[in-house]
């Protein structure tokens, strides 16, 4: 049998139609199926507007609920993104990790999640020499993995630890947190959910916490003097890992000295 | 009266200069096989991980890059400062300056995550990086050191040969200065983070730079049987050896520093004391090797032996190795303090030193780096005049006079 060769005219109109029809379907699947859902988009930001310099994203991270042994966010923050290690730990990528810290004169100890600190003025995006490492107007630093020539300048800047360059090869990427060998990552403060939810969003560092029963890890808006984060920093303060270098972190901390 | 100098290609076409030629090839060859081999598999098959993201490529790199900086010193001392001597020197001096600059460029481009989209660092600039600027930096210096070489050949622009070295040595102390402070900014590691760090470097690229200059100019001269006098020789061996104790100095003043201020003692007797490979690289190898052992040659009747002025450079040179090994890999090893005066712990290896063995692929970038400065200056000296007929004492030096001559 012979198969009609398409002209690109009909092409195009084809791939016209077909777009059509999924949309059509999609559109009507989403109304009739799940309209609380759609309901509840609406009210977040449209993926075509900028973000806005309005909010400042942040997380307040409550140690004293932070159990020791837990590693429930960084186990919900590798399934998120999929970052599924090669069994090397030195080389494999760390977006969050559990710090144990003890005071050597008093004993004291303490477990907590670091993590990128999303800094006001990071050295990250400072040394940067090309701008793939960035801030954007929200207060999220990001890697723009198109324009990172890979030379870790960034990780040498870094006061946290909290970028991983990934040395190899990597699979099943998920669409909205892309990875490229040669380049470099962090913790992006989970901003597909954030861009998707807006206030609402839920890490998914917090989201594994909270499913852990803890609620150490709190997000929300610094600069909604209504939101949790800002109330809960307002009565009780905050502490920011390395205050002396003065980069402003949009994490803070409660039970950390 | 003064002689006048000559310049002249090499001949080039013994069986040495080819032999020289396809060992450099075959070096730069298998510099690029290791490259690709890296690139290919990524760097987990090399020894840099995520405590330590910048390795043996970075330590040959950094050396070739503030070398190339200094190797450039000759010819400035002729033409910024007017010492007659050393301008038949200059030539050879400017050449060296570009040669190793590309080859410390190529081992740093060679490593980064994505060599491939060089363009892409020439294109998209973040102006607050030093990274960005040394970008300028160092293509600055490639066209304005071809200025200068072009201004010290063709008679015709001659005169303006001392405006552009004039230019091109401020433009090499800027570089090294650039080079520097990629440690100088970084606020996170305790071992860098300090002013000192650019004066640091200039001066380490006066002594590395002048150590390979001196090699070149000796094996150069000697394999193509041209006279080389002890004036020439003595004067930039006493050089090497006041610019070997001013690094040394600078080293003083650094720890010293970093020993006054508390916050700096955990790294500081990590480096000095504690750190095993580092401590002893900088002992046994950065002090005593490649400073105190090379001033002792070089300052004593040792260096009456041309022998011994060779070994002093090649010490100068492993010394300065070690010395960029340490402030750069052992800065690194030392763990960030996070929370000062805690003690911690993590699966990402924090508060534990980084650990960090270089491979061969690693090595051999940097070799092959290495051997793409020398193969290029061994050509440029093939084909271009940059080596003077002779340096014989009584050419360079007007009021030479031989032993027979005074009776």
């Amino acid at each position: 049998m012979s198969s009609k060769i398409k002209t690109p005219l009909e092409e195009t109109v084809d791939s016209a139609r077909r777009g059509f029809i999924q949309k059509t379907a999609a559109v009507t699947a989403a109304v009739t199926l799940a309209p609380g859902v759609i309901l509840h988009q609406a009210q977040a930001k449209p993926a075509d507007e900028p973000v806005s310099s309005a909010q400042r994203w942040g997380m307040l991270i409550d140690a004293n609920k932070c159990a020791e042994g837990c590693t429930a966010c960084v186990d919900g923050c590798n399934k998120e993104h999929n970052l599924e290690g090669h069994g090397r730990p030195e080389t494999d990528a760390q977006w969050i990790r559990k710090v144990s810290v003890k005071n050597r004169s008093t004993g004291y100890s303490f477990t907590l999640p670091m993590m990128c600190q999303h800094c006001e003025t990071a050295p990250c995006v400072d040394v940067c020499p090309t701008g793939a490492s960035f801030k954007r107007v929200d207060g999220i630093v990001l890697v723009d993995k198109h324009i990172c020539i890979g030379c870790r300048y960034c990780m040498m800047a870094c006061p946290y630890k909290a970028r991983s360059f990934i040395h190899e090869d990597t699979d099943d990427q998920m669409p909205y947190a892309p990875r490229g060998k040669g380049t470099v990552e962090s913790c992006t403060l989970c901003v597909h959910r954030v861009d998707k939810d807006g206030e609402d969003a839920v890490p998914a560092c917090a989201e594994a916490c909270i499913n852990d029963g803890h609620e150490a890890i709190v997000f929300g808006d610094l600069k909604n003097p209504n939101s949790r984060i800002s109330k809960s920093l307002k009565k009780y303060g905050g502490t920011q890992i390395r205050a002396d270098l003065g980069l402003n972190p949009g994490v803070r901390y409660w039970g950390v000295s | 009266m003064k002689k006048k100098i000559h310049y002249s290609t090499i001949d080039g076409n013994s069986v040495g200069f080819y032999a020289l030629v396809a060992i450099l090839g075959l070096v730069v060859a298998i510099g690029l096989g290791a490259a690709y081999y890296m690139e290919h598999h990524g760097h987990w098959v090399t020894g840099m991980n995520n405590q330590i993201v910048w390795g043996m490529p970075h330590v040959f790199a950094i050396f070739l890059i503030v070398a190339a900086s200094g190797a450039l010193n000759v010819a400035s001392i002729g033409s910024v400062f007017k010492k007659y001597l050393y301008k038949p020197l200059a030539r050879l001096s400017a050449i060296l300056a570009i040669v190793l600059l590309a080859g410390g460029l190529m081992v740093l481009v060679l490593d980064l995550g994505h060599p491939d989209r060089l363009i892409v660092a020439m294109t998209y600039y973040n102006f607050k990086s030093i990274f960005a600027w040394n970008i300028y930096l160092y293509t600055g210096f490639f066209a304005i050191v071809a200025v200068y070489i072009w201004t010290m050949m063709d008679r015709t622009v001659y005169e303006h040969s001392r405006k552009v070295g004039i230019f091109a040595f401020i433009w090499r102390l800027a570089l090294t200065t650039g080079t520097g402070s990629i440690f100088g900014f970084l606020v996170a590691k305790q071992h860098f983070d300090a002013a000192i760090m650019a004066p640091m470097f200039v001066i380490m690229s006066f002594s590395f730079g002048l150590a390979i200059y001196l090699l070149v100019l000796l094996y150069a001269y000697r394999w193509t049987g041209r006279p080389l006098g002890d004036i020439v020789v003595n004067r930039l061996k006493n050089l090497l050896g006041v610019f070997v104790a001013a690094v040394l100095y600078f080293v003083v003043v650094k720890h010293l520093t970093s020993l006054y201020a508390t916050e700096h003692h955990g790294v500081e007797k990590f480096i000095l004391m504690d750190g095993g490979i580092y401590t002893f690289l900088f002992w046994v190898v950065q002090i005593g090797l490649g400073s105190i052992l090379p001033l002792v040659i070089l300052f004593t009747s040792l260096s009456k032996s041309r022998a011994m002025i060779i070994l002093a450079s090649i010490l100068v040179i492993i010394g300065g190795m070690a010395q960029i090994y340490v402030i750069l890999i052992g800065g690194q090893a030392y763990p960030l303090v996070m929370f000062p005066g805690m003690e911690v712990s993590s699966t990402f290896f924090d508060g534990v030193v980084g650990q960090y063995s270089p491979t061969l692929p690693e090595a051999l970038l940097g070799f092959g780096g290495v051997a793409v400065a020398l193969l290029a200056v061994t050509f440029a000296i093939k084909v271009l005049r940059f080596l003077p007929e002779s340096l014989a004492d009584n050419v360079i030096d007007p009021h030479f006079v031989t032993e027979k001559e005074a009776g």
